[in-house]
């Protein structure tokens, strides 16, 4: 995978997860004319596109858009999977994820994805494991916070 | 500074210089000022930048937070470090400037607190790139972290390794990722692995240092003692691994994995950081692994060949038995690591004979026994035809494969059938017989609402037109043209015609199948369209009659499309003669008289739709059939050519006249509109305009002669003509009439048209006519229309004479004819009486 993109419908981005060394410059433009092409598609139309020398996989999860660009040899149904995979995680996680919660949980939207992927391949198969080990980070960075910010930490489990 | 109002505080609010403490904690001196800077938290900037009404308000909210991060930065503050760095990376996804940050990253990751290396490292990932050389500097924590971390840590090190490592990078950190390779933790190992594949990518010599613990990562199934004697369940299953497998410790190892997975109930996976046991985490990263490796280096390739049957077994066990429920998907067992081994045997299949054909078994049971009725099912199902048709696979399995996609193209989720048509379209050229099989479905394909899998399905329906198959393709491809969306006409039309000149089974239908192009889609056709059709019509004689009446007709019905346009009106400058003759067996009879021809080519000419090369086509018709086209009864006009110098040379008015020729025999260069309105109107009076040599010039020659001859037109209709006709002979039913015209513009000039009539019953053959005018005017005799009069009524002769009359001299006309009539020979002599004065005055 090269890069993996979440944004809203009025086109906001929620997540940027580069897998390719690209500048910042670069980077906003593709984000900018990915999401102008995605958010152009109508409802109907599959999950494939192919844009640039890209093959992009995206899909809707209510006002979330989950967008992926592989490589040519890359099989485009399991990026479906893949995506779905992150959005049970997600599920998992906040329980009932909604797009508010990433918005305002972003860096664990990334840590959970951080236990998912790694340099754009699979690493975890089973949703256990990657849960766990997000729980189990999470307890260490409770443990590490000074006593007192404690009280207002809001790692949600 | 002073307190912020509005900003909540109280716990949030940290004191600059002072550490771990908060609201409640002990001061050190309560006299000495402290300077409170309530810091947000991250939820409650968002909040606020939330909150903003408008693009500029959240401006300013985004860049008063800056401020205060770039102060909290400044003055060193470590405790919330890593929540302004938080907050820094949130406003920096929405677009705004944080290269600020990215020092903080480094001192974040630097930090022992947990907390503060989770976000540091995420910092890292987003702010730092390979452009900047900052990024260099993470390289030692990262080290540090790597080989002295606790394995969290060692998991953030290695996943922004693996994310934004640079080749630098990787190749100072190799080593330190090497050696966690074959640490005990699978948790860390996983993460290694990718890391590697990750720094093969960015320098490809790493392959050799990877290579090594790869192989013994495969091998590797199981750190643990076998506990109890072996249970060999699946005996031929089992004899087989004891062939294959040498040792007796590799025997081992494998049955008693095998048994493992049988009683995977028993044996739930463990918590990921602590167990030893195997883990299908590290198996796919090692798969990865491998794959990275064998893409890459020929040398591996050859070596990882000897792991195929190992690899066909791991996917065999998979499928027919597969892991614990918690790695599988609707019911197929971890199709992420089900896809990542077919891709690899993918690989070590290709060109490989003996590879290929140790997984065929294997590929055909993946093929037929995976469910079909979810995604996941049919993404391995997609992996497995993808490997299938890159291997050197039997005949039978590429067949299977074929199917499997044309069992994808009538699949319910679009998804599949898109993937369906992109494999086949890759399939079409050298599997072409199996694709045909399904070529009734890639047809209903055709009528997708979702304009990607149309044109897919267009392109393939294109590749499997065929000479057997051609009629009901075209039926299908044409009626897809007339109702397709509009930025697939032009593919679509092309191909049509493409395919049809491949395979037309006649020229008629060929011709038929272009004109229903040229009309359904006629913008569209590429340029050379025009000129293709063309040729295949004028090469096809036997239906000249056919074509013309038929472009003839859609003409008429439509003037707008261009290249039709083009066609039809050559075709009727080329066989006008054959469209008003009225008879062709194939279509409808249609009278169509000239009147009617020439005023749709008037209208083409006169149309704003048309573009200037079709205005030149309808002219070039027009000048044709100018000379193809044999009236009645029509009184040759000269009009509005700009000759009329009638003292002056006429080696002037030849000149003016030949370049007019030269004009107007050009099709390209065409004149533009009051150009072609004053030709018009001279084709109004339908006057030939010059530069066509089709007729020979006629005979009579006179000083002015070759200029007039150019200008003459033998019948064209008369316009109205004031004066009334006169019969001047009348011989046992043969009759002569001449008619006259005093053009306005000339009135010297006098035109006589003779006709000669025959109503008797014999036909009037040698016909000829000769005159004599006073030496005070000029006559010119125009070749007659014909020497013989057929009985009853037949087609008349006609002659025009043309008399130059500047004085006004009483006009007085002498007349001989000779002729044979009834086997008889007639002569002839009289004058003219009662011409008409009005002929002369």
């Amino acid at each position: 995978m090269q890069f993996m993109l979440l944004f809203s419908r009025q086109g906001k981005l929620r997540l940027q997860k580069w897998y390719v060394p690209l500048s910042d410059k670069e980077k906003k433009k593709i984000t900018r004319e990915l999401v102008q092409t995605v958010l152009a598609r109508k409802p109907k139309m599959c999950s494939f596109l192919e844009w640039r020398d890209l093959k992009i996989v995206y899909k809707r999860y209510a006002s979330l858009y989950f967008c992926c660009a592989i490589e040519d040899q890359d099989n485009e149904l399991i990026t479906l999977e893949i995506i779905h995979r992150y959005v049970e995680l997600l599920d998992k996680y906040f329980g009932s994820v909604c797009e508010l919660d990433i918005i305002f949980n972003f860096e664990k939207a990334y840590f959970i994805l951080d236990e998912f992927l790694l340099g754009g391949e699979v690493q975890e198969t089973s949703k256990k494991n990657v849960l766990k080990a997000i729980e189990q980070a999470d307890l260490l960075q409770e443990d590490s916070k000074p006593r007192s910010t404690r009280l207002h930490s809001c790692v949600k489990s | 500074m002073l307190n912020r109002k509005g900003r909540r505080w109280g716990a949030d609010a940290c004191v600059v210089g002072f550490s771990g403490g908060g609201v409640g904690a002990e001061f050190g001196d309560p006299l000495r000022e402290r300077m409170v800077v309530p810091s947000l938290k991250l939820q409650d900037l968002i909040e606020e930048i939330r909150g903003a009404k408008t693009q500029a308000q959240e401006r300013e909210v985004i860049q008063k937070e800056c401020a205060h991060i770039r102060a909290s930065f400044r003055d060193g503050d470590p405790v919330h470090r890593h929540r302004q760095l938080a907050k820094l990376l949130y406003v920096h996804m929405l677009g705004y400037p944080a290269h600020f940050g990215q020092m903080e990253c480094l001192k974040l990751i630097a930090s022992s607190r947990f907390t503060d290396k989770r976000v540091g490292y995420l910092g890292a990932m987003l702010l730092l790139d390979e452009r900047h050389d900052a990024h260099l500097l993470i390289t030692n924590s990262i080290k540090n972290d790597l080989s002295q971390g606790i394995q969290p840590v060692q998991g953030l090190a290695l996943c922004t390794l693996s994310t934004m490592g640079s080749a630098e990078m990787c190749r100072d950190l190799a080593p330190e990722v090497e050696k966690l390779l074959l640490q005990p933790s699978p948790y860390v190992r996983k993460k290694a692995i990718l890391t590697a594949v990750h720094m093969i990518r960015k320098v490809p010599e790493l392959s050799s240092v990877f290579l090594p613990p790869c192989a013994q990562l495969l091998h590797e199934r199981h750190h643990g003692k076998a506990v109890g004697p072996p249970i060999l369940c699946f005996r031929s299953m089992d004899r087989r691994i004891e062939n294959r497998m040498g040792t007796p410790a590799h025997r081992r190892m494998v049955v008693h994995t095998h048994r493992h997975t049988r009683n995977r109930l028993s044996c739930p996976w463990p918590p990921p950081f602590t167990s030893p046991t195997l883990t299908p985490g590290i198996l796919l990263g090692t798969i990865t692994l491998i794959t990275e490796l064998c893409e890459r280096s020929p040398a591996a390739l050859r070596h990882f060949r000897k792991v195929v049957p190992q690899l066909v077994h791991i996917l065999r066990t998979l499928v027919t038995m597969g892991y614990s429920t918690e790695h599988s998907i609707s019911g197929v067992s971890d199709p992420f690591l089900q896809v990542q081994i077919l891709r690899l045997l993918r690989i070590l299949g290709r060109n490989h004979e003996e590879s290929s054909e140790t997984m065929n078994d294997l590929l055909a049971q993946v093929a037929t026994n995976t469910d079909t009725s979810r995604n996941a099912g049919n993404a391995v199902l997609f992996e497995t035809v993808l490997t299938i048709m890159d291997i050197r696979s039997a005949a039978g399995l590429r067949v299977l494969a074929v199917n499997i996609l044309g069992r994808f193209l009538l699949n319910s989720d679009r998804n599949i059938r898109y993937v369906a048509l992109t494999s086949l379209l890759r399939l079409v050229q050298s599997d072409h017989s199996a694709v045909q099989r399904h070529r009734p479905t890639v047809v209903e394909c055709l009528r997708e609402t979702d304009a990607s899998l149309s044109r897919r399905a267009l392109e393939l329906s294109l590749a499997l037109v065929n000479s057997s198959n051609v009629r009901a393709m075209m039926q299908e491809l044409q009626a897809f043209l007339e109702s397709c969306p509009p930025d697939l006409r032009a593919d679509c039309a092309s191909g049509i015609l493409l395919a049809a000149e491949r395979f037309a089974p006649t020229k008629r239908w060929h011709i038929d199948t272009i004109l229903h192009v040229l009309t359904t889609a006629g913008t569209h056709v590429r340029d050379d369209a025009v000129a293709n059709l063309t040729q295949l019509i004028g090469g096809a004689q036997e239906l000249h009659a056919y074509s013309v009446r038929r472009l003839y007709n859609a003409l008429a019905e439509d003037i707008s499309q261009q290249p039709l346009v083009q066609v039809a009106a050559w075709c009727i400058g080329e066989y006008g003669d054959l469209l008003l003759a009225g008879n062709c067996e194939e279509i409808e009879p249609l009278q169509v008289d000239e009147e009617e021809v020439l005023a749709l080519l008037e209208k083409v000419l006169q149309s704003h739709m048309s573009l200037p090369a079709t205005r030149g086509y309808a002219l070039t018709a027009l000048m044709k059939l100018s000379t193809r086209l044999c009236g009645d009864n029509k009184a040759a006009i000269l009009e509005k050519m700009p000759l009329v110098e009638r003292d002056g040379p006429q080696a002037d008015e030849e000149a003016k006249e030949s370049k007019e020729a030269a004009q107007l025999s050009e099709a390209a260069p065409v004149p533009t509109e009051p150009q072609a309105s004053q030709l018009l109107d001279l084709l109004d009076l339908l006057d030939g305009a010059s530069g066509d040599v089709q007729h020979p010039p006629p005979l009579d020659p006179s000083p002015g002669g070759a200029l007039i001859h150019l200008l003459d037109l033998p019948c064209v209709p008369p316009p109205p003509a004031p004066i009334p006709d006169l019969k001047v002979f009348e011989r046992e039913g043969v009759q002569l009439n001449l008619s006259f015209i005093r053009p306005p513009e000339n009135p010297a000039l006098l035109l006589i048209t003779v006709t000669a009539t025959n109503f008797s019953e014999g036909d009037v053959t040698h016909f000829i006519c000769q005159a004599a005018v006073p030496k005070s005017l000029q006559l010119q005799l125009q070749a007659p229309s014909g020497n013989t009069v057929p009985a009853r009524g037949g087609l008349p002769i006609t002659q025009l004479f043309r008399i130059l009359n500047p004085n006004k001299a009483p006009l007085r006309l002498k007349l001989r004819l000779t002729y044979d009539h009834f086997h008889q020979s007639v002569q002839e002599i009289f004058e003219v009486n009662n011409l008409p004065v009005e002929s002369w005055q």
